[in-house]
Parts: C-alpha cells; sequence; structure tokens
C-alpha cells in the first residue's frame, strides 16, 4: 500500500514531538517512554483522548451517552466476524455499529418500544451475539482486549488506523462545525433554515461509531463510553461556550489518557481503567470546585443570598 | 384573490402525529406583508401547522406551499424564519447570546464562499454580523450580549429567539407563542418589533392564546381546532359566536375553505 510509509512517516513525526515534550518531564516519570511499544501507546492515549474528548461534547449536549454505550457495544459482534474473515476490525465494528443504531431508531419510530428500552434490547442483543462467536474462535485474553483495552500491545496497523479516524473526525468537526453546532443546540430551527438534518444525525453517529473504534485497543469497549461522557460533562461543568467546552473537553479527555497511561505503567495496574478513572477524578474535581457550575460555588451563593 | 404570490397557500392539507390526525382539510392563503395570528384550543394542530412549514413535521396529504414554492426551497434559500417555543430550546447549552442569535444566520452562511466559513465566527463577512446586532438592539438585548443563554429571565429569553428569527432577514416570520410567559414590557418590545418588520413588507405568522394583542395587531386571525374553524380580520373572527364555535370545533361552513382576500 503506497499510503503505508506516508501514514508510518506522520506516527514518527508525532512520536518525535510528544517525546520532546516528554523529555521535558523528570527523569523517572520519562523513563518507560525509551521503548517503543511506550512512544506508541503514548501517541494512540493522545490520540483516543483528543477525539473522544471531542465527540463527547455532542453526546453529553445531545444526551446520547446510552446510544454511546449502545453503539460500543454493539460494536463486539462486528470485530467478531471481521476477525473471522480476516478483515480489519475496523469494517465489521463499524458494520455492525451502525446497523444496530439503525434498529434502534427504527424500533423506536415503528413500534411502541421506547428508547431507552430499544437502545438496551439492542445492544444486549449485539453484545451477546458477539461474546458467542468470541468465545467460539478466539482465546479469552483476546477478549479480554477488545474489552478492556490492551494499550501497550498497540500495533501499528491500529495506530494507522486510530491517526486515520482521528483526522477524520477533527476534518468534519472543522467543515461541518456550524451545522453539528446547530443541530446538538436546537435540531428544529436546523430543519427551518434548510439544513439536512436526516444527514447531521447519521454523520454524527458514523463519526461517534469511528470514534468508538479508534479506541478500542486503548480503553475496550466498555470503558469508552466513560471517555465519551467524561471529558464533555466535566467541560460542561467548567464553561458556557462551546469553543470552549471543546477546548477543555479535548483537555480532559488528553490529559487523562497519558496520566492513566503513565500510572498504569508505574503502579503495574490495567492501563484502561486508570484511564478512566484519572477522568472521572477530574471530573468529581470539577464538581466541587468549577467556578460557577461546582458545588461549592452553588453552595457560596445560595448561603450568600440567605444572609443577604 | 390577488395574483400575487402568497406567503403561504394550503391546499386540502392533512397532517397527524403518529397515527393522530391534528390537522384535517386546511385550505388557506396568507397573502404577504400581513400580520396573521393563529388562534385555537391546546392540541388544536396550531403548532403542527408551523412544524410543516419548517419541515419538523410532513404532510399526510395536500399541497403547501411558500411564497409559491415547495417548503424545503424557500427553507433552504433562507425565507423561513422560525421563533421556537421556549420550553423546546436546551438552556442550559453553553452558548452565549449573540452566538445564540448568530445561529439564525447559519442558513445564509451556507451561501458565502468556503473560505469564508471556514474562518472562525463570523468576522469573515460583515454582513452577518451587522444583521446580529441590529436584532439584538432591536429586542433591547445588546448589553447582555456576551451572557450565557441559561442566565437570562424569561421575557429575555424570548426576546433572543425573536432576535435570532430577526437576524435571518427573512419574508416570513413563523412565530409559536411569541407572547406566552413574558412580562408586559417585553411583550410591548416584542409586539412593537413584530409592527416593525410588517412595515418592511415581511410576512408575520404567529400563533397564539393572547386575544387582545391578536385583536390590535393583526390583520388576519385563522381559528384553527383540528379543521379551519373561521379566517377573517380580527374583529369577525374573534367575536363571541366564532370563538364559542372554535370551542367545539366546528367549521365555518362545513368545509371551512374561506380565503382571505388580499
Amino acid at each position: 500500500m503506497p499510503l503505508e510509509p506516508l501514514a508510518t512517516g506522520i506516527i514518527d513525526a508525532l512520536i518525535a514531538l510528544l517525546m520532546m515534550a516528554v523529555n521535558l518531564l523528570p527523569e523517572s516519570l520519562a523513563a518507560p517512554f525509551e521503548y517503543r511499544f511506550m512512544q506508541r501507546a503514548l501517541l494512540t492515549s493522545v490520540l483516543v483522548g483528543a477525539i473522544c474528548g471531542l465527540l463527547s461534547c455532542y453526546v453529553v449536549l445531545k444526551r446520547w451517552s446510552l446510544l454511546g454505550d449502545a453503539i460500543s457495544h454493539a460494536v463486539l459482534p462486528g470485530v467478531a466476524i471481521a476477525y473471522l474473515l480476516g478483515w480489519p476490525f475496523f469494517i465489521g465494528a463499524f458494520a455492525t455499529g451502525a446497523l444496530t443504531s439503525l434498529g434502534i431508531g427504527a424500533l423506536e419510530r415503528h413500534t411502541r418500544i421506547k428508547a431507552d428500552a430499544a437502545m438496551g434490547l439492542m445492544f444486549t442483543a449485539a453484545f451477546a451475539l458477539g461474546i458467542v462467536i468470541i468465545s467460539k474462535i478466539a482465546t479469552s485474553t483476546h477478549l479480554m482486549h477488545i474489552l478492556f483495552g490492551n494499550v501497550l500491545g498497540v500495533q501499528t496497523s491500529a495506530l494507522i488506523l486510530t491517526l486515520a479516524a482521528s483526522l477524520v473526525a477533527l476534518l468534519a468537526i472543522w467543515l461541518a462545525y456550524r451545522p453539528l453546532l446547530l443541530y446538538t443546540f436546537d435540531p428544529q430551527q436546523a430543519q427551518a433554515l434548510g439544513f439536512h438534518t436526516g444527514l447531521i444525525h447519521y454523520g454524527l453517529i458514523l463519526l461517534l461509531t469511528l470514534t468508538i473504534v479508534a479506541s478500542l485497543e486503548t480503553v475496550g469497549i466498555i470503558l469508552v463510553v466513560a471517555m465519551l461522557i467524561t471529558p464533555g460533562a466535566t467541560a460542561h461543568l467548567l464553561t458556557d461556550r462551546f469553543p470552549s467546552m471543546l477546548a477543555i473537553s479535548v483537555g480532559v479527555g488528553v490529559s487523562s489518557a497519558v496520566t492513566g497511561l503513565v500510572l498504569s505503567v508505574s503502579l503495574d495496574v490495567a492501563s484502561g481503567g486508570t484511564i478512566v478513572l484519572v477522568a472521572s477524578g477530574l471530573f468529581f474535581v470539577a464538581l466541587l470546585a468549577a467556578p460557577r457550575h461546582g458545588l461549592v460555588a452553588r453552595h457560596w451563593r445560595r448561603w450568600r443570598m440567605n444572609r443577604a | 384573490m390577488s395574483d400575487a404570490v402568497a406567503a403561504l397557500e394550503a391546499r386540502r392539507l392533512y397532517a397527524a402525529y403518529h397515527q393522530q390526525p391534528v390537522l384535517e382539510d386546511i385550505t388557506l392563503r396568507l397573502p404577504q406583508g400581513q400580520w396573521t395570528a393563529i388562534i385555537g384550543p391546546n392540541g388544536a394542530g396550531k403548532s403542527s401547522l408551523l412544524n410543516l412549514v419548517i419541515g419538523s413535521l410532513a404532510p399526510l396529504r395536500g399541497e403547501l406551499r411558500v411564497l409559491g414554492e415547495r417548503p424545503a426551497a424557500q427553507r433552504k434559500a433562507g425565507n423561513i424564519a422560525y421563533m421556537a417555543q421556549q420550553e423546546k430550546m436546551e438552556w442550559d447549552f453553553p452558548i452565549s447570546v449573540r452566538e445564540t442569535v448568530l445561529t439564525g444566520r447559519y442558513g445564509l452562511i451556507r451561501q458565502d464562499p468556503l473560505w469564508q466559513r471556514l474562518l472562525p465566527r463570523y468576522w469573515a463577512n460583515p454582513s452577518h454580523r451587522r444583521a446580529v446586532e441590529a436584532a439584538l438592539e432591536a429586542v433591547d438585548m445588546a448589553e447582555h450580549a456576551e451572557r450565557p443563554i441559561g442566565e437570562l429571565s424569561g421575557g429575555q429569553k424570548k426576546r433572543v429567539l425573536l432576535a435570532r428569527a430577526l437576524a435571518q432577514q427573512a419574508k416570513i416570520l413563523l412565530l409559536d407563542e411569541p407572547l406566552a410567559g413574558v412580562d408586559p414590557p417585553s411583550e410591548a418590545l416584542i409586539l412593537t418589533t413584530l409592527e416593525r418588520e410588517r412595515s418592511k413588507g415581511r410576512s408575520v405568522i404567529m400563533v397564539t392564546h393572547d386575544m387582545p394583542s391578536a385583536r390590535r395587531h393583526a390583520d388576519n386571525v385563522l381559528l384553527i381546532n383540528r379543521t379551519l374553524v373561521g379566517m377573517g380580520p380580527p374583529d369577525e373572527m374573534l367575536s363571541d359566536a366564532m370563538l364559542a364555535r372554535l370551542a367545539v370545533g366546528a367549521p365555518e361552513n362545513g368545509r371551512g375553505g374561506v380565503s382571505v382576500a388580499a
């Protein structure tokens, strides 16, 4: 493939950039990053933290948390089938993720089943199918890696995929910034202004699926939804502007992915879980201490109002 | 009936929500440049009529024309501005008053050249900024432009929604209950603003429960209770007899197909 040298070139350049930052850290923290697999893990974490951070703003504001959870679980049978057929993970994951979200929409629209039940029903069915197929064809270690991530074992091919997914997501959000913002904020207004809301809706679901697939190796299917909710929720507490929400959310995503990776290596614990825990920690700090929407600020305001 | 293109024209229009009919056999013609008040009981299909125009509801049968064309074409052209009900909005959304008003220009920004659209904010094309600032001035919200929308009072929220519709500078203004739950000063401000829009030749179509304002400002009143109960000048339509008929939902002449002469 002619693209592969280009992709590895980009990856090497990005890693070199990251290593410049890493070398500013104290010796003890920087030491593990001498290893190539650690460098790859670092780049993957940064990319995954960034795109999850971007997408999570839309997920949180559009109340799509459960949908994100549903798509991430629905990806499993696709991964299994792709593995069976020797296809790239991505294609299978994408197909079943998209099929499930279409199925949810159809159930919701054409039957009396409500949205949350439709989601719960479809994604558990898809997930169960995935578990059954995998139990037949792969080892349990393999299943564990898909479910909970294996960032230290990221292969170059997976890293290329993550890089490509990040670029697509970034480009899509930049080019369709206004339609996406308006559709998230006020779909009816988007409709009235002649935007193609169906296209935006499924485009956003597509981006979500892409992000989930790209994050598989890092945090795994079960925990990816945390990275699609927590950074956006944290940022929502900290700002009242959408562009700053995107920026803060990316910051939370990247810093928790990197911190989680470093912590998990030095403590020798599961990296996916550590990454999510760091993100959750940041959320609770924001929940307490956010300047306007934090609990402390709220109680302080109420206390002052009662005294006045 | 005039030959000029009507702002809104419906012929034997039917619509349903979840298999429940909400509008039946609506035939009407609203000339351009007039102020129309749509009046009817709750759940009578008033908002549904607006939803048909903005495309969030598809007609079951019948024909709907906006400025003589398919509504979708007029939406794309940016000729239809819509002011939503306050309860339908996400006031928690992290967005400032000015940015909210700017979203009214998003359809028009789409017509700018690509390089301009890719620039952040709207500094690229000054016409958008001017329209936004003028709309903020018109509803007296310029001093609150940088505040997050979640902090505003009820009347201020209404005024922001109106400013967003004004910023579009569209030929047709559709307003869903613009006066519901507003304080008297805001109400007066909204009504004078709409007067000004009509004097610029724009068509104002508002769903309302507020009879006094309809009586004072509207050129036409549509009485809707699933079918078209009546259509005409406010003093005729808002008589006790017509309002009593509206409550029962019986059309004026069995078919509800009267049109207003322009």
